[in-house]
Order: structure tokens, then sequence, then C-alpha cells
């Protein structure tokens, strides 16, 4: 019978000829990827690991450090780095968001094993990779064995036609996803069609990474000449992997389609993205306290170019705190030579550090009671970002610009008509 | 191993997140101190009244969210097994990481409320409230999975194969 993407991948790593669902599988996993929370609590150095070449510490968290147990974290982390000769050590100054450091590392590579203990490695998607969040103990064993267990779950197809429109992002087609068909728990993500062609590589790895809100296990998408050329510029070049295609007959729970053409921003409500996002004409104009742009899903250059382009020569509105953080310190210097975050700051925004911080309400940006936020990151759960009390709506990063601009929830293909907007 | 977990049990509702159980500011405390804050807002008071040996029942979708080790903190605080209509695959791996029974059955939540006792064989994958008598199906763990809970969870079996110091942490 003919495989999935995710499934076609679990074989080959497996040593299968075929899977099926329901199999559970032993797989050698191609690369394990450590992050600083890891090394905080708990942490015991082992006494041999599997393959240092295959094994990469990325500071994200908790960087630089908020507390000193972190700090001991790192002071932990770079021991265990040091001991190992672990090479893909990314220390504070090459640090950024794991799954930002992955994607412009080339870490991630088609047809592979990822193994990461974040939980929005489903990220790594975007490049074929089958990749997803493992939890600290199981790295730490995968990091010892080189290998685990998974079990295949059913694959749901996302077929794309039409063309993104101009002023939609990945948050939105995402939203409207998770608007639309809710949860995918214990189900794996798949996307294609001819519409892929017109989302750029950012979007992808947006709506990969955001799989992890409605539970799913991976989202891949397939290798097509975008992302070929992406990933040579990352030193990932074909004829070095093996990028994994469905077959023709693949099983699928479901396949759903979604036409671009007709996609409008959307804005998921506070507490989850499932079943509670909607096109922005619906959303009550809320007045906003902070509007954030920055993690894993939304902190990327692009993003960032998006937000500075909306933002270039007006002002924040009183009483409301514009945050952004580039997802890693090449993102930081990259937008920093392209002069976002030069009109980033002087619209009144807050540029930080590459880091999770505000993200997970873990520090930096907290919210307090009774305040709203919205947010292009990835999680809106109810005291995610500092308070229960507070309220987090979630959008793409021009809406969240735009409505940092106007003080309330503002859909930004109606800020400025002239605007050209990504 | 002995397979069969007899117990009070505690009824929470559907798609609990892992940041109503470990939220960001636990996350800074030690596991000890860090397991008082599990429902901080959903049950407030909760792990007062929570038992060595209790068993915690859920929804659909458990656990959806982060990787953060909240199966740690339900050890700590001596929580015996975990049963859901459903799990957020992520999280069901971290409690069996961690040693702890996960098991996935179906109709749990209308079957029991909260106080009731709950008979459960992880192995053979089923359920039993003793005062209803009602008996629920639920899918049996895997071989491999059951050989990690024996071991009391990942860490200690790593110990046990010389990749990690004895005694370790789990
Ligand atoms: S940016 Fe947010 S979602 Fe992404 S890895 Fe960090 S904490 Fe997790």
């Amino acid at each position: 019978m003919g495989m999935t993407m995710i499934e076609k991948i679990l074989a080959r790593n497996a040593g299968l000829d075929e899977v099926s669902v329901g199999q559970t599988v032993v797989c050698d996993v191609d690369m394990t990827v450590m992050i600083d929370l890891q090394f905080a609590t708990g942490w015991v150095q082992p006494l041999k690991i599997n393959d240092p070449a295959k094994v990469a510490v990325i500071m994200d968290h908790a960087v630089p450090a908020p507390s000193v147990s972190d700090a001991a974290g790192g002071t932990r982390a770079r021991t265990f780095a040091r001991d190992f000769a672990i090479e893909k050590f990314y220390d504070v100054g090459q640090h950024g968001i794991c799954h930002q450091v992955i994607a412009e590392n080339g870490l991630a590579r088609p047809g592979e094993v990822l193994a990461c203990t974040d939980s929005h490695t489903c990220a790594g998607g975007a490049y074929n990779t089958a990749a997803r969040g493992l939890g600290p103990a199981e790295v730490y064993s995968i990091l010892c064995t080189g290998k685990t267990w998974f079990q295949v779950a059913p694959t749901i197809r996302y077929e794309f036609t039409g063309t993104k429109p101009a002023g939609v992002s990945g948050k939105d087609i995402f939203l409207y996803i998770a608007g639309t068909y809710g949860d995918a728990t214990n189900h794996n993500l798949e996307f294609g069609g001819p519409g892929l062609a017109s989302i750029p590589m950012n979007d992808r790895r947006t709506i990969a990474t955001q799989g992890a809100e409605i539970s799913a296990d991976y989202s891949t998408f397939p290798i097509d000449d975008l992302a070929r050329d992406f990933l040579t510029a990352r030193g990932a070049h074909p004829g070095s992997y093996r990028a994994a295609d469905p077959d023709p007959d693949a099983h699928y729970a479901a396949v759903r389609t979604v036409d671009l053409d007709a996609l409008v921003p959307h804005v998921a409500r506070p507490g989850t993205v499932s079943r509670n996002s909607f096109p922005i004409t619906a959303i009550e104009q809320r007045p906003v306290n902070q509007c954030f742009i920055g993690s894993c899903a939304n902190g990327q250059l692009e993003d960032l170019a998006i937000a500075a382009a909306i933002v270039r020569g007006r002002k924040v509105a009183p009483g409301v705190r514009l945050l952004v953080t580039p997802a890693s310190q090449a993102v930081y210097r990259e937008a920093m030579r392209a002069g976002y975050l030069q009109d980033l700051t002087d619209a009144g925004a807050v540029v930080t550090n590459s880091t999770c911080g505000a993200c997970f309400g873990y520090h930096m940006g907290l919210l307090g009671p009774g305040e709203v936020c919205l947010t292009s990151s990835t999680r809106n759960f109810t005291g995610r970002m500092g308070s229960p009390d507070a309220e987090i709506y979630m959008a793409s990063p021009a809406t969240v610009a735009a409505s940092a601009l106007t003080g309330h929830v503002t859909d930004p293909r109606t800020l400025d008509p002239q605007q050209e907007l990504n | 191993m002995d397979t069969i977990v007899t117990e009070r049990v505690w009824v929470v509702g559907d798609s609990v997140t892992t940041d109503a159980m470990y939220p960001a500011f636990a996350m800074k405390l030690p596991v000890p101190q860090a397991a008082r804050h599990i429902f901080y807002e959903l049950r407030p008071g909760w792990t007062d009244d929570v038992r060595p040996g209790d068993i915690v029942v859920a929804g659909r979708n458990f656990g959806l969210g982060s990787s953060r080790p909240v199966a740690a903190l339900f050890r700590e605080l001596g929580v015996a097994a975990l049963v859901a209509e459903e799990f957020n695959s992520l999280f069901l791996r971290n409690a069996i990481n961690h040693g702890l029974p996960a098991l996935t059955v179906p109709g749990v939540t209308a079957a029991f409320a909260d106080g009731d006792t709950m008979r459960l064989d992880f192995a053979e994958g089923w359920i039993e409230n003793t005062a209803s008598g009602a008996r629920l199906e639920g899918g049996a763990l895997p071989p491999l999975v059951l050989e990690i809970l024996a071991a009391g969870g990942i860490l200690p079996k790593l110990a046990r194969e010389g990749y990690v110091p004895m005694p370790t942490k789990a």
C-alpha cells in the first residue's frame, strides 16, 4: 500500500519497507537538539552518548539567564558541550529560538528524523523532516542511544489551490485551518497541492510550527524548487538528502482543500486557536494593551520586514506597548542591517534580545491582570504570557503591527490601501 | 510488575493544557515546589487534597501544549496513573518516560466522578468503577512502553544500561 510523507520517513529510519497506521516502530534519529531548559532542572551529565556529530545544543528559552538556576543550567550546558566536543553549540551570542536556529543552519534535512526537547519541533516539517517535540527525558534517552520509538498516526492532508493573496500570511492560513477543522490530536498533517508554490518558506514554517497548537504529531511539507533553494543556501545540498514524497495511492484520514484565493486575515480569540479563530471582519475591535511580534513561528526576518513596512513613518498608539523579538541573533543582525529595527523603534516599538522570553511568560514582557494582548506568537492559552486574568488574541505580524498603530484589533488591509504587503 | 492500581480519582475536563499544570512561573522552582502549582487556576487548592496513589482522569486532548515535564510533578505528588478520553501524544510520552502509567479509555469521564474509586490494569488496558461496577476497555500499552514503565521511567532504564551514573533522579 502507498505511504504518506511521514510514513515513508519513519519506515526508512526504522529499516522497514513499509509501515502502516497504528504500528510502533523504532527509528534511528538523525539529529538530536537540546535546549537550555533541559540543563536547568534535573540534568545529570551522561557517561557516554551516541554520536556528538548528531547533537546540537541551543540556548534559547532563558537567555541571557534571567535567574540563578538558569545561569547554573547554562554552565552545565557549556560543560556538556565541552566534555563531549559538541560542535553545534549555539551559545549566547550565536543563540536564537531553537526552531529558527535549526532552520538557518540546515539541521532539519529532508527525509530525516529530528528530535528536540521543545514542543514546536514540528517546525522542521517545513523542510520535509520528520521532526517532533519529545520532552526532556526522551531527548536525553535519544542523546544516549540514538534511537526512539514512534507509533504511526493517521495523516490528514491539506491541498492548497489558488494563490496566497497579498496581506495574508502563513499565520492566517494556519488560523483558518485551526478555526475551521479544530484539533488534529494523534494525527499527522501533510501539506501540498498546486497553491503551495505561492506560499514562501517563512510562511510554511509558521504553518508547520503551529501544528502543535492543534495537537498534531508531525506537520510536513514536500520539497519543491523554493524549498530546495532555501536548503541549498543553508548548506543542505540536493544529492546529500533524500526527500520523501507521498505515494499517489497513500491513504489519508482526510483530504481537505484550502482555496488560498478566498483567504482573509484571521484572528484567534483568547484561550485556544482550535475552532476559536475567525476572519478578522468578525472580530470585536478590542482595545489592546500589548502587541507582540516574535516567537519561533513569527519572529522571522520576513515577519519583521512586514511589521517594519507597516509602522514605518508612523507611531504606536498611546497606551500600547509593541514588543518585537527577532527569532535569532542572525535575524536580529539582518533586520538591523536592513533598517527594520530602526523603523520599528522609531515608531515606538521595543526590540528585544532573541529569546523565547515573552512568548511563554517566563521572562520579560509579561501581562498584568485585566490586560489584553494581541500576539503573533504560538499560544494564546490562559496564563501563557503572564497573568491568568489577561486575555491573549492571536494574529499575523501584519495584523499585530497594524493594531499597534490604532490601539485596537485592526485589519492590516484597511490601514493604507497604497501600502504593499507581502 | 504489578500493573493493577485501585485508587480514588479526580476528574478534570477537556483540553487541559500543560500551561495549566506547569505554569511558566513554576518552571523557576525546584520540582517539589513546582508540584504545588498543578491546576493552580483550574482547581485552586487541589494539591493540598490529592493523596499518594490517586488517579487523575481527564477528557479529550489531555496535555495539549508544551514539552515541560508535567509528569515529574504528578509523580512528586504521588499520582499513580493518568486516564483520559484522549491524550496529546507528547504528553502521553512524557508520562511514560517518567514512569507514570497513562491509559486512553473512551467514556471514562462519564463513568467517573470526583472521589470514586477506580481499579485499573494498564497492561491489559481496562478500568472499573468499584462502586457502579462499570467496566471500560482502553487500548493495552505496547510491550515497549510497558518495559519503560517497569523500569520506573526512561532515566532508571538508561542508568541500568550504563549511560548515566546510578542512582538517578527520574
Ligand atoms: S518561541 Fe515560544 S513556542 Fe517557540 S520555542 Fe520558544 S517558548 Fe516555545
